[in-house]
């Protein structure tokens, strides 16, 4: 009788399922429509509709793609970070502010890469108070993590490539991008670690 | 050249809250355009306002008040039916004149 | 003057509002205090001045054929305005694909009048010095449905798709920052520096990205729609440009307006 019955239920399944089909996928459509539609302005070519393998892997599972695609591609980002010589991660953390402060880079209005655009989504030293929230505070960030090569290494590694840590973070790869410069995110970094920056008073 | 403005009165008792919308650029001759050219000073220097033909009120503006400006006040001893006439005059010696008749209720 | 009063009310709120640097504080109170404002400034908002210049246009006879857009279908009927806008984007026959009110009027501005896409696409946008006709018209076209629900049709299988490819773009990340349209606004309370970023896939919030375009930006004292608006998204989100008026404009406009239907939609608005 169980059996009939667990039977019965594996039949039934599908069409429970079928009564609400999902749309079909419309992301080729899409594509294909923005490939026709958009155009290169200044420094923003069409290129930029491509998808990279990070890309692709987060559109198509939502932002949520399985463990072993998200820890492959995590490893293959984490690798291709280029560090400092020496381990040289600290820079001038009051230039690292005004780097922070700048909004802009990277758009077709733009020259090249300019800031960091950090106060668009981060809170960040103490005097600021037209910050984001589209990311977590970094406010006290070494304060409360430490101040330790380690901590040190995950903060640049985080502005070069923050899909290395997280691989559909909504933080853009400043460094893997170009949009940043070496000596610009030890900046930053030291904004961050340096016991002296407001961010840790 | 001068865009009509935008007038609404409305009737308390005997008061009128009157508020015009006016269409200008009101320059002020400190900024650049694109090609880096200062845009000339260009702003209604003077408005006037009108009552049955009676000038109620008077006012000398400068090129501090904002592009497209409102400008609202108050009016003693209106009824309906009363003709409330604006008129604008800027540095270029434009002049504007819009008129409506105030109508009973808020 | 309105200017002074923004200052003033900015003033008023950095004096009140306590911005302790606490982890991940979010200031409410200033974000109601900014929809007051914005609640108070609309009620002599210079958008009106738009909208009469757009009706002006609307009826005037231009371009090469020196006809007026008296005859434009904007999917009511041709000449039919009132209640037009709060009913787009939607699938026009003779055009075959799905238009946002904007597209359409350049449409008609081309088919009508024997205006080209080209010069009308060559600068879409206002500047300080000049609002292209298209901008005015929507202006005036929006505002004919001013206090009516907004019903973007969903009954032509085109409707339907565009839908789904305008929802699908949505949520497409690319660029050099692996933007898209949901890194800002696919999820609740979050704000840019100190702008709001409404959640569009949601109904209640879908409505702040109709309500308020075509709408009178104070910065720069200029009249932008929701072409423009995209345009600068697009450039914000680190992409290439998208083409004005385009199907990929009208398909996100599609998905935003659809998420919004039945929200009455309170006609042209005033930005900072």
């Amino acid at each position: 009788m169980r059996l009939a019955s667990a039977v019965m239920l594996a039949l039934a399944a599908p069409l429970l399922t079928s009564c609400a089909t999902p749309p079909r996928d419309y992301r080729p459509d899409a594509l294909a429509m923005m490939k026709r539609d958009f155009h290169a302005r200044g420094i923003a070519g069409m290129d930029r509709l491509n998808e990279d393998a990070v890309q692709a892997a987060c559109n198509k599972a939502q932002d949520n793609p399985p463990e072993e695609i998200a820890a492959r591609l995590q490893k293959e980002q984490l690798a291709a970070i280029k560090w400092p010589a020496e381990g040289k991660l600290l820079g001038d953390w009051k230039s690292g502010e005004r780097i922070a402060q700048n909004g802009r880079g990277m758009m077709w209005s733009d020259k090249g890469g300019e800031g960091g655009s950090c106060y668009n989504c981060h809170q960040i030293g103490p005097r600021e108070s037209s910050f984001g929230s589209v990311g977590p505070s970094l406010y006290q960030f070494a304060k409360l993590r430490g101040y330790g090569a380690d901590i040190q290494r995950y903060a640049y590694g985080k502005i070069y490539n923050a899909k290395a840590y997280n691989l559909c973070s909504q933080m853009p790869r400043f460094g893997h991008a170009g949009a940043l410069t070496e000596e610009q995110m030890k900046d930053l970094t030291a904004l961050l670690m340096d016991p002296a920056s407001p961010v840790n008073q | 050249m001068a865009e009509p403005m935008k007038i609404r009165a409305t009737l308390q008792g005997d008061v009128a809250d009157v508020r015009v919308l006016m269409a200008h650029p009101m320059e002020t001759g400190q900024r650049k355009d694109e090609a880096g050219k200062i845009v000339p000073l260009h702003f209604i220097q003077s408005i006037t306002a009108q009552l049955n033909g009676k000038t109620v009120f008077s006012a000398d503006v400068s090129q501090a008040v904002s592009r497209n400006p409102v400008f609202a006040f108050k009016v003693k001893g209106a009824k309906a039916g009363d003709k409330l006439s604006i008129t604008w005059q800027d540095n270029h010696g434009d002049k504007r004149t819009d008129e409506i008749v105030i109508r009973a209720g808020s | 003057m309105k200017r002074a009063l923004m200052l003033g009310m900015v003033a008023a709120i950095a004096a009140t509002a306590p911005w302790l640097p606490a982890a991940a504080q979010t200031p409410d109170p200033t974000a109601a205090e900014f929809d007051k404002f914005r609640e108070i400034m609309e009620q002599d908002n210079p958008a009106e001045l738009f909208e009469v210049k757009g009706e002006e246009q609307w009826r005037a006879r231009r371009g090469p054929s020196n006809v007026s857009l008296e005859q434009c279908d904007l999917g009511l009927g041709p000449g039919v305005v009132k209640g037009a806008y709060a009913q787009m984007p939607r699938y026009f026959a003779d055009a075959d694909r799905v238009m946002d009110a904007e597209a359409r009027i350049v449409h008609c501005m081309i088919t009508l009048q024997g205006f080209t896409y080209a010069e009308l696409a060559k600068q879409p946008f206002s500047s300080l010095t000049r609002t292209p006709e298209p901008v005015s018209l929507v202006t005036y076209v929006a505002a004919q449905s001013r206090g009516m629900k907004l019903a973007a049709p969903q009954d032509h299988p085109k409707e339907r798709a565009t839908y789904e490819t305008g929802k699908a773009m949505f949520f497409y990340r690319a660029g050099a920052f692996d933007f898209s349209c949901a890194s800002c606004h696919g999820t609740d309370d979050k704000r840019i520096r100190t702008q709001p970023l409404p959640n569009f896939t949601k109904p209640e919030q879908a409505i702040r990205a109709v309500q308020g375009w075509p709408g009178y930006r104070m910065t720069g004292g200029v009249m932008h729609s929701l072409q423009w608006r995209l345009n600068d998204c697009f450039r914000q989100q680190r992409f290439p440009e998208p083409g004005y008026a385009s199907e990929t404009v009208s398909a996100l406009l599609t998905y935003l307006t659809v998420n919004a239907n039945g929200q009455v939609y309170r006609g042209p608005g005033i930005k900072r």
